[in-house]
Order: C-alpha cells, then sequence, then structure tokens
C-alpha cells in the first residue's frame, strides 16, 4: 500500500492555491503568449507544453473547490474530479517540461506567475505520488546522506585538503563567528573543486573571515525542485542551524541558481521565520567587495565572452548588473546575448530538469534555443554563475559539436585576482 | 410584446437585474479570490514590493520586451486594437456616458458619433480576426475552453447590435437598440463568472506578480 | 350633422365636391398635397384625383373612447378646414358625438341606423382607449366602451385607429393603467386595423390614411399597423439637427450655449431615434414647425408606450429602473454573499492545512516504481 494517494494530491493543491493563484487562473484569457515565452514549448511545439495549460488539475481543483460557479458545475455533473491518471499524465509536464525558469512570468500580459503556480503544483504532484524518479533519488539522497549527489563530508574534507596544499591558505571548518558561512553545491565538489579554491582565495585576500560548516556544507535543495516543502524545510533547517551554530553574519550560497531561491527566497517561509543571518549569492558577495575596494583585478581576457543568465539568480532573483559588473572587471571583449538579462533563455535543465532522467531527451531539445542564441553571437567563451547551467551547456555544447569553454565567473574573477598587502585579518 | 415594450423591458426591469447581477458578482468574485489569503514573506525584501507592484500593473499593458513582442506580434497588435476600440466605443459614445452619468452620476465629454462608429467597425474586424486567429493557432486552439468563445460572442453582440441600431440595418432601429442593450445585459450577467472577469483581476494578478518582483529586486 | 338618406343613386365624391362648389384646381391642390405626404410620385396625382372623383361616399361612424379630444381637435383645427374640411365632404360621417349635432337618444339611433344600413361596409373610426379594468370607467349612453366597440366593429369594413391612446392605449395606458386601458387591437382580431398614432396625429396624416382608403384601398402598414406612407420614416433620420448629433454637440440644458446654437437634443431626452412620424417632413401648423424645431426634444408620441419610456428629459439610452443606489444595494449584496462564500474557503484551505501530511522520502520511495 502507498502511503501517497490522490487524496492527499488534492488536498495539497487546496491547501497550496491562494489569492495569487485565484486571481491568476481568473485572469487568464488563453492568449497563448506564455508558449512563445516557454524554451519546451518553442524548441518542441506541442501546445500541451504551453505553460498555463501545464496546471489545467490545478485550476480545476481551484474551480472546483473556490469558486461559486465551480461548485454548482460539480454539482451538476458538468465539470469531473481531477483523477490520478490526470495527474500522472501531467507528470512530464510539470517536471520534464519546466524548468521554473520564470520567462513566462515575465512576459503574461495580464501578469499571471505561472512558475509560482507550477512550484506550488509540484505540491500536489509529491503528495500524490507523481513525482520522477530522478528527484526522489536525489531528495532521498539530499535527506539521508546530505547531498542530492550522495557527496559526503570525507568528500569536501579531501578536496579542501587539496586546496589547502595547492594555494598554502588554511580553509577553516567551524569557525565561529566568522563573517561568512560558505556553502557548496555538490557539484561544486565533484565537477568543479575550482570554485571552492577561487572563493577561498578571493575571501581571503579581502580580509574577510569565513568557514564552511563539517554538519551541512550542501546549500542545494531538492525539495525545492520536487515541489515538497516538507522536504525543503528539513534541508534548509540544517542550513539555518549551522548558520546560528556558527553566529555567521551571512551565508553565502554558491553558484547554483535554485539553491539562491531555496536560501534566499523560500527557506525564511519554509522555517517560518526570519534568518539572524543575511543569505547572499556568491555573486553579490563578490560584487561588495568590488564596491568596498576589497577586490581589484589585473589583465584581461582576450577572448570574445558572454554571459549566460541563470535564471534564479537574475529573472527569479534580482541579481541582474552584479555580474556583469564583475565581467567588465575581467572581459575586454564581452557581449550580451540577443535576450539577455531578466529575458535571459535558460539552459534547459534547471529545476529540477537536470534530476530527472525522464527529462534527459527533452532538455537537450531546449538546449537548442541557447544554441541559437551562441550561434548568433559567435563568442569564444561562455561564462555564468550556476552550476547546474554550466552542466547542462558543457553537454549540450558537446552534443552538438561546439568548441567553447564554459567558465565560471568566481574563477575567472580569481585568474585574475590581485594580491592586497594590507588583508585585514587573516581567515 | 411589442417592440417597445421589448425595448422598454430591456431597458427597465432586464437591465437593473443584469447589473445587479454584474455588481453582486463582481463582489463576490473578488471576495473568493481574496479570501483565500497569502502567507506572510519572511524573507528579507532586496527592493519595494509596493513599487514593484504598481510598476507591473501598467508596465504589462506596453510590450516592453522587443523580442516577445516580435514573437508575439498579431496577438499583441490586435489584442490593443480591439481593447482601445472597445474602451473608446463603451466609453466614450454619447449615449453610452449618458447612461453611466445616470448611474454613477457624473460624465465625460463624448466623442463625435462617427468617430466612434469607426471605431467600433475596426473592433469588429480586429475581435473577428482574433477568433479566426484562435481557431487556426495551434496553441490557443489547443488552450481555448467552450467559455473562451462564449466570451467572444458576448462582447462581439453588443458591438454588431449597436453599429446595426445606429445604421438602422436588418431590424426596426427600436428592435435592434432593445437587442443592443439585451446583448450587453448578457454580457453584464455573464461578466463575473467567465474570463471576463480578467479585466479586474488583471490588475490583481500584476499587482501580485509585480510584488513578487519588486520584493526580489528584479526590474525588467 | 348629416344622417344617411335613402337615395337610389349613390353620390361620387367629384359630384358632391362640385355640387359644393369647390374648384376642380383647389381639388387637385389637395390630390397633390396627399401624393407629397404619402411620398409618392407626382405622375400619381391625377390617378388619385381620378380615384378619389369617382369614391363613393362611406359612412364613418366616429367612436371617442377614454380620450381627450385632441385628436378631432388637431383635426378640425387644423391649418387648412377647407382641405380637411373636403375630407369630410368626401365621408358620410354619420355619428361624431363631438361634432353630431344630435344628442341623446337621437345621437345613439343614427349610430344604429348608420350600422344597419352599411352593414359590412362603413369605415369605424375610433379616438381613444378602451377600458377593461372596469367596464364602467367610460359608458356612453350607458353602454360601456368595450361594447360598444364590439358592436360597432362587427360590421366596419375597416377600423382607423386615430390617436396613441385607441392605437396603442396611450396615454390612459400609462403605468400604473388604473382604468386597464388597451387599444383597438387589442380586442378586435378580425378586421383590418390601421394605427394613425400620435398625440395627436398630423391633420394631414389623418385625411391622406382616409384618401388612401377611399382612393387604394387599405394602405400598406408597419409591423405597429401604422401606414408607411406616413411613419416609415425615422424623426432623428430626418431631423435637421442630426449634423450636431453626428458631430457629438449636444445642449446639455434648455438654456445653454448649445440649446441657443440649435445643438442635438439627445441628452435632453429626444425620442427621436426611436419614433416613426412624419413630423419632420411634414411639420405642423402649416408647415411651420415640429417640436424639435421648437427646441424641445421629440416624446415619441407616436409610438407605444411613449408615457413610460423613462421620462421626456431623460437621454433615450438611460434606463429606466437603474440607479446608482440599486448598484449599491447590489455591491451589499455581493458583500454578503462574498463574505460567505470567503468564509467557506477560508474553513477549506485551513482544513486542507491541517489535514496535510508531511510527505516524507520514505513515502516517495515507496511510491516509487522502481
Amino acid at each position: 500500500m502507498s502511503a501517497l494517494t490522490l487524496e492527499r494530491g488534492i488536498n495539497a493543491f487546496k491547501a497550496q492555491i491562494d489569492a495569487p493563484m485565484a486571481s491568476f487562473f481568473s485572469s487568464c484569457v488563453s492568449c497563448g503568449m506564455c508558449a512563445e515565452a516557454c524554451l519546451f514549448y518553442t524548441e518542441n511545439p506541442d501546445p500541451k507544453f504551453t505553460p498555463i495549460y501545464k496546471l489545467e488539475p490545478m485550476r480545476r481543483v481551484w474551480e472546483q473547490e473556490y469558486t461559486l460557479i465551480g461548485k454548482l458545475k460539480a454539482k451538476l455533473g458538468l465539470s469531473k474530479p481531477v483523477t490520478d491518471a490526470e495527474l500522472a499524465e501531467w507528470q512530464e509536464l510539470v517536471y520534464n517540461n519546466c524548468s521554473l525558469c520564470g520567462r513566462c512570468s515575465a512576459v503574461c500580459p495580464v501578469g499571471n506567475d505561472i512558475t509560482y503556480m507550477i512550484r506550488k503544483m509540484r505540491e500536489g504532484m509529491v503528495a500524490s505520488g507523481h513525482a520522477p524518479e530522478g528527484l526522489i533519488g536525489a531528495s532521498t539522497r539530499a535527506v539521508q546522506i546530505g547531498s542530492p549527489m550522495g557527496v559526503k563530508l570525507p568528500a569536501l574534507q579531501a578536496q579542501v585538503k587539496h586546496v589547502e596544499k595547492h594555494t598554502g591558505m588554511e580553509v577553516p571548518f567551524d569557525k565561529e563567528g566568522a563573517e561568512y558561512l560558505l556553502m557548496l553545491s555538490s557539484m561544486e565538489i565533484m565537477n568543479y573543486p575550482e570554485y571552492l579554491e577561487a572563493v577561498a582565495k578571493i575571501l581571503t585576500n579581502a580580509g574577510k573571515t569565513w568557514t564552511l560548516s563539517s554538519e551541512c556544507f550542501e546549500a542545494t535543495n531538492s525539495g525545492i525542485q520536487i515541489g515538497s516543502s516538507d522536504i525543503a524545510r528539513e534541508l534548509v533547517s540544517r542550513v539555518v542551524a549551522a548558520a546560528e551554530k556558527l553566529k555567521v553574519k551571512t551565508v553565502i550560497s554558491p553558484e547554483c541558481g535554485h539553491a539562491y531561491t531555496a536560501l534566499r527566497w523560500e527557506g525564511p517561509n519554509l522555517i517560518g521565520r526570519p534568518y539572524t543571518f543575511a543569505a547572499k549569492h556568491i555573486v553579490e558577495v563578490l560584487d561588495e567587495l568590488r564596491v568596498a575596494g576589497l577586490l581589484e583585478t589585473e589583465g584581461f581576457e582576450d577572448a570574445k565572452m558572454t554571459f549566460h543568465d541563470p535564471c534564479q539568480l537574475v529573472r527569479r532573483g534580482g541579481v541582474v548588473q552584479q555580474p556583469r559588473n564583475l565581467m567588465n572587471m575581467v572581459a575586454k571583449n564581452f557581449v550580451e546575448m540577443a535576450d539577455h538579462g531578466t529575458m535571459n533563455w535558460c539552459c534547459g535543465a534547471g529545476g529540477g530538469v537536470s534530476a530527472n532522467e525522464d527529462a534527459e531527451e527533452v532538455k537537450m531539445k531546449a538546449f537548442q534555443r541557447k544554441k541559437k542564441q551562441l550561434d548568433e553571437l559567435k563568442v569564444d567563451t561562455l561564462v555564468t554563475a550556476c552550476a547546474n547551467c554550466r552542466i547542462q551547456l558543457e553537454e549540450g555544447l558537446e552534443v552538438n559539436q561546439m568548441d567553447m569553454p564554459v567558465v565560471g565567473l568566481t574563477e575567472m574573477i580569481a585568474e585574475h585576482l590581485v594580491e592586497r598587502k594590507d588583508k585585514g585579518g587573516a581567515a | 410584446m411589442n417592440e417597445v415594450d421589448f425595448l422598454l423591458w430591456v431597458k427597465g426591469p432586464a437591465f437593473t437585474v443584469a447589473v445587479v447581477i454584474f455588481v453582486a458578482g463582481l463582489v463576490l468574485r473578488l471576495f473568493e479570490i481574496l479570501s483565500l489569503g497569502r502567507k506572510h514573506n519572511f524573507a528579507v525584501s532586496k527592493g519595494d514590493p509596493m513599487q514593484g507592484g504598481l510598476r507591473e500593473m501598467w508596465r504589462r499593458s506596453i510590450p516592453a520586451d522587443k523580442a516577445t513582442f516580435e514573437r508575439s506580434l498579431f496577438t499583441i497588435v490586435a489584442g490593443y486594437v480591439f481593447h482601445i476600440g472597445l474602451f473608446v466605443v463603451i466609453f466614450l459614445l454619447a449615449a453610452h456616458i449618458a447612461l453611466i452619468k445616470s448611474v454613477i452620476g457624473f460624465g465625460w465629454p463624448n466623442l463625435p458619433t462617427p468617430v466612434v462608429d469607426a471605431f467600433a467597425v475596426v473592433t469588429m474586424i480586429a475581435l473577428i480576426a482574433v477568433l479566426v486567429h484562435r481557431l487556426r493557432h495551434p496553441v490557443k486552439r489547443f488552450l481555448s475552453k467552450p467559455g473562451d468563445y462564449v466570451v467572444w460572442a458576448v462582447t462581439f453582440l453588443p458591438l454588431l447590435t449597436g453599429y446595426m441600431a445606429y445604421h438602422h440595418l436588418l431590424l426596426s432601429p427600436q428592435m435592434m437598440l432593445g437587442l443592443h442593450i439585451l446583448s450587453v445585459e448578457l454580457l453584464l450577467v455573464l461578466f463575473p463568472f467567465t474570463k471576463l472577469m480578467h479585466a479586474f483581476t488583471l490588475f490583481l494578478s500584476r499587482w501580485y506578480n509585480g510584488a513578487t518582483m519588486g520584493m526580489r529586486g528584479v526590474k525588467s | 350633422m348629416r344622417t344617411t338618406q335613402h337615395e337610389p343613386h349613390e353620390e361620387t365624391l367629384g359630384e358632391r365636391l362640385r355640387s359644393q362648389g369647390i374648384s376642380r384646381r383647389g381639388f387637385l391642390k389637395f390630390c397633390g398635397l396627399l401624393a407629397s405626404s404619402m411620398a409618392l410620385a407626382p405622375a400619381m396625382v391625377p390617378k388619385i384625383a381620378a380615384a378619389l372623383e369617382q369614391a363613393k361616399r362611406p359612412s364613418v361612424i366616429w367612436l371617442s373612447f377614454q380620450e381627450c379630444t385632441g385628436c378631432t381637435e388637431s383635426l378640425t383645427r387644423s391649418h387648412s378646414p377647407s382641405i380637411e374640411g373636403l375630407i369630410f365632404d368626401a365621408i358620410s360621417l354619420d355619428y361624431h358625438h363631438t361634432l353630431q349635432a344630435a344628442s341623446g337618444y337621437g345621437a345613439e339611433e343614427a349610430r344604429a341606423e348608420a350600422m344597419k344600413e352599411h352593414y359590412g361596409k362603413y369605415v369605424l373610426v375610433v379616438d381613444g382607449s378602451i377600458p377593461i379594468g372596469n367596464p364602467g370607467f367610460s359608458t356612453i349612453a350607458g353602454i360601456s366602451n368595450l361594447d360598444m366597440l364590439k358592436e360597432a366593429a362587427a360590421g366596419a369594413a375597416a377600423i382607423i385607429a386615430v390617436g396613441t391612446c385607441a392605437a396603442f392605449g396611450g396615454l390612459p395606458k400609462a403605468d400604473p393603467n388604473p382604468t386597464g386601458a388597451v387599444s383597438v387591437a387589442d380586442i378586435i382580431k378580425d378586421k383590418p386595423i390601421i394605427n394613425v398614432s400620435g398625440c395627436p396625429p398630423i391633420p394631414v396624416v389623418i385625411t391622406g390614411t382616409i384618401a388612401h382608403i377611399l382612393t387604394f384601398g387599405i394602405p400598406e402598414l408597419d409591423s405597429l399597423g401604422r401606414p408607411k406612407a406616413f411613419y416609415g420614416q425615422n424623426i432623428h433620420d430626418r431631423c435637421y439637427r442630426r449634423p450636431f448629433y453626428e458631430r457629438g454637440l449636444f445642449a446639455e440644458t434648455f438654456d445653454d450655449e448649445g440649446a441657443k446654437a440649435g445643438w442635438c437634443l439627445y441628452k435632453l431626452g429626444c425620442k427621436g431615434p426611436v419614433t416613426y412620424n412624419a413630423c419632420a417632413t411634414l411639420k405642423w401648423n402649416e408647415g411651420t414647425s415640429f417640436p424639435i424645431e421648437a427646441g424641445h426634444g421629440c416624446i415619441g408620441c407616436s409610438e407605444p408606450n411613449f408615457w413610460d419610456f423613462g421620462g421626456f428629459y431623460k437621454a433615450l439610452s438611460i434606463p429606466t429602473g437603474m440607479t446608482g443606489q440599486t448598484a449599491v444595494y447590489a455591491a451589499a449584496a455581493g458583500i454578503a454573499v462574498g463574505v460567505a462564500a470567503g468564509a467557506m474557503n477560508k474553513k477549506a484551505k485551513m482544513d486542507a492545512d491541517s489535514l496535510h501530511k508531511t510527505v516524507t522520502v520514505d513515502e516517495l520511495n515507496q511510491e516509487s516504481p522502481s
């Protein structure tokens, strides 16, 4: 017997539906503009991938449960209750074909925040047992092991030793009262170890005190991706506990888009109170250091470069100008893509798509949108500030035989770092 | 019931009933929506939610993003034409202003009748165009439910009957005027319970979306 | 007043006119006026003349019920009595209690005699509405209007309902219609009825209609039973102030600059757009003017229920029952229902919240198909 049922799913829908959602459903005039804004539709034009259509079962629950006319229609047998089979059918739409990139929410003429609704709809999909296997696996590992990729503390410790040996700097663990608590994503530990080294160099050079936590180093939050507040709460609580135990001023979210959303925007609401610390993306921290004169660089990259905006950081996070300020510090030949900033196109693998094996084919189709943008621009190097985007971009470029390095913004800055003599206090 | 009886009926009791359903329905729908509430947000704001909300309320009326505009060119242009047309026809015809003034107590200057007439023609053409587009565009056709077509029809009928009444086409002006008013009553009665409601809720939606954007410091 | 005499030879109108000393020229002038008022081609004038010449003088019985005598006044006090007088000469008006000299039994006898003599051939003219609320509301010689109408209609060849009261109920029928007034057509279903509406009708429209019946029979009628020749045109379409309507220039009060400049009277309640009559073309008082020309909006007197049209001084588009106060009550009702619906929504949502069971990864894996 399974614990997750249609009843629990519908109940979750009912609990999730709020005034904004009711307003959004009331406002939609089926204009179809969200389809044109969604790369899962433009690169795979089947009308069922239209963003607002992905919410159809939940819209019906809203109508039947929360409107007089809907109740009347249900009584007269004019509308049928949502079935388990329908939710099973919708799994593909809600998970495989949506990266929560927020582009639909940005173009909707009546102002509907469709992404906000899909995030809520996933709550019911989880509760009714219709979450994709890949995300269930990632969530399980995140809760049970502490990392969606199954990375354990010894792996990080090994990484840290390597960094310490390479740089001669100390990488502190559990340092109480440090200004910054540095969080990481497993992707960075496994795929991009340069990131930790880069941040270590920059923060130490800026004279800032910082630390890692041995109790919690993982910033990514599979609960947000699968769409379960219960799981997300469990995961974010670990970060909060670690940060409050170490009494840090700021927790740094790594180069990862949804980790930022989880920590910065959803976290306080998941635990039901404000943080006692600030939560910032590494790019925000770097730009603050730049403004404070604590981050100086020398030399420029000659390659023609562009910046891929991670959706959660830019469109859904408001960190738009900072990465550009940093790019301009070290890139002489920085060009923007046609749709950039808040109207960027998603890499195609955010919002849990990358962890969802069912979406492997779809995410490469979606990458075609990025490919078109890059083909137009003819750049040598692609810079970004999200490890998840970076993995997808690298894979997409490789599959499409495009020879182009993808670089993390923080690493690139670190490479041009000017060593300061008057470091306030060593780390 | 002769034509004049019919006209008196639509102008009298039928109109009152329609407006009562419209107003009460509108209020009811707003209660239905707002009663669902919104959880308190504990995240520290990066920008001003109110500023963001107010900003989106008008900004979404302007096709600010060029690429989006080009991608949905027909939808946006035709949408503009018929919405502006509806506004002019509904709110700037002398007869309509006199009606509104009789209910709310104040009016405003009107446009010359043939100008409004021209707007009505353009609006009808635009509405027919958007209907054809809806029937032919794969996404729109796929998304459209019977309600979407009903909404189209009850928007189109008052324009058509009003135009015909003004030009004394087909039926006598009394009959046509009566049908015109009746079609408006149909529109009013259906308004709160169909997608027509977007005329009011879109400001709410833009506010909510914009407030989130403002709070997160997103400016597009 | 004449009473019918037994004549071996029924006099034609032509003979009758000549014996009265009416010149051929005067007669043709009248025919010309008729033709133009009925929008007939000038070529029709000799045909009208010929037809009228040959027309037999039919017997006419004129019944006056709930009326103000305005229609008769309109006819008899018209600008050219000689021409309208012609029509009296063209018919044998056997009963008309305002105009006849006889009174009491004599008058009623004349009616009975005419009805008997010309059974099936006489023309019945009615002005005034018929009360059916209580037949006693209006009686003549102890006979209720309803009975008299039924009796007189039985032998009539055709009925002309003169004035809006007879045609549509008129003023007596105005809300709340205390006498239960109805029109002729509401009672008589088996005779041709020609409605010559107006409060009062234009004199030449009355005579023109009679002349048409004499010459060409029953004229072509509109959906309200009115001769199309006179009621085929819309006042608004024929109004000399129409250009101001088109330009959106309206008098807002009866003494503002717009009123002085002769702008459109729509906002002052003119019912021209829904009124059919010949006022704007034939005009009144020897073609002097018509109400709109005198600075007052058309009250739509030739249309049914014009008294209850929402007020003479309220624009046509203004609803008759709707007020701002009604809207406020509607909003209050909406709030009442809304509060109830909102409370239900709140409860449903809270129930859903309390029913929520925490989702655990164990449950997720239990569900996992693998």
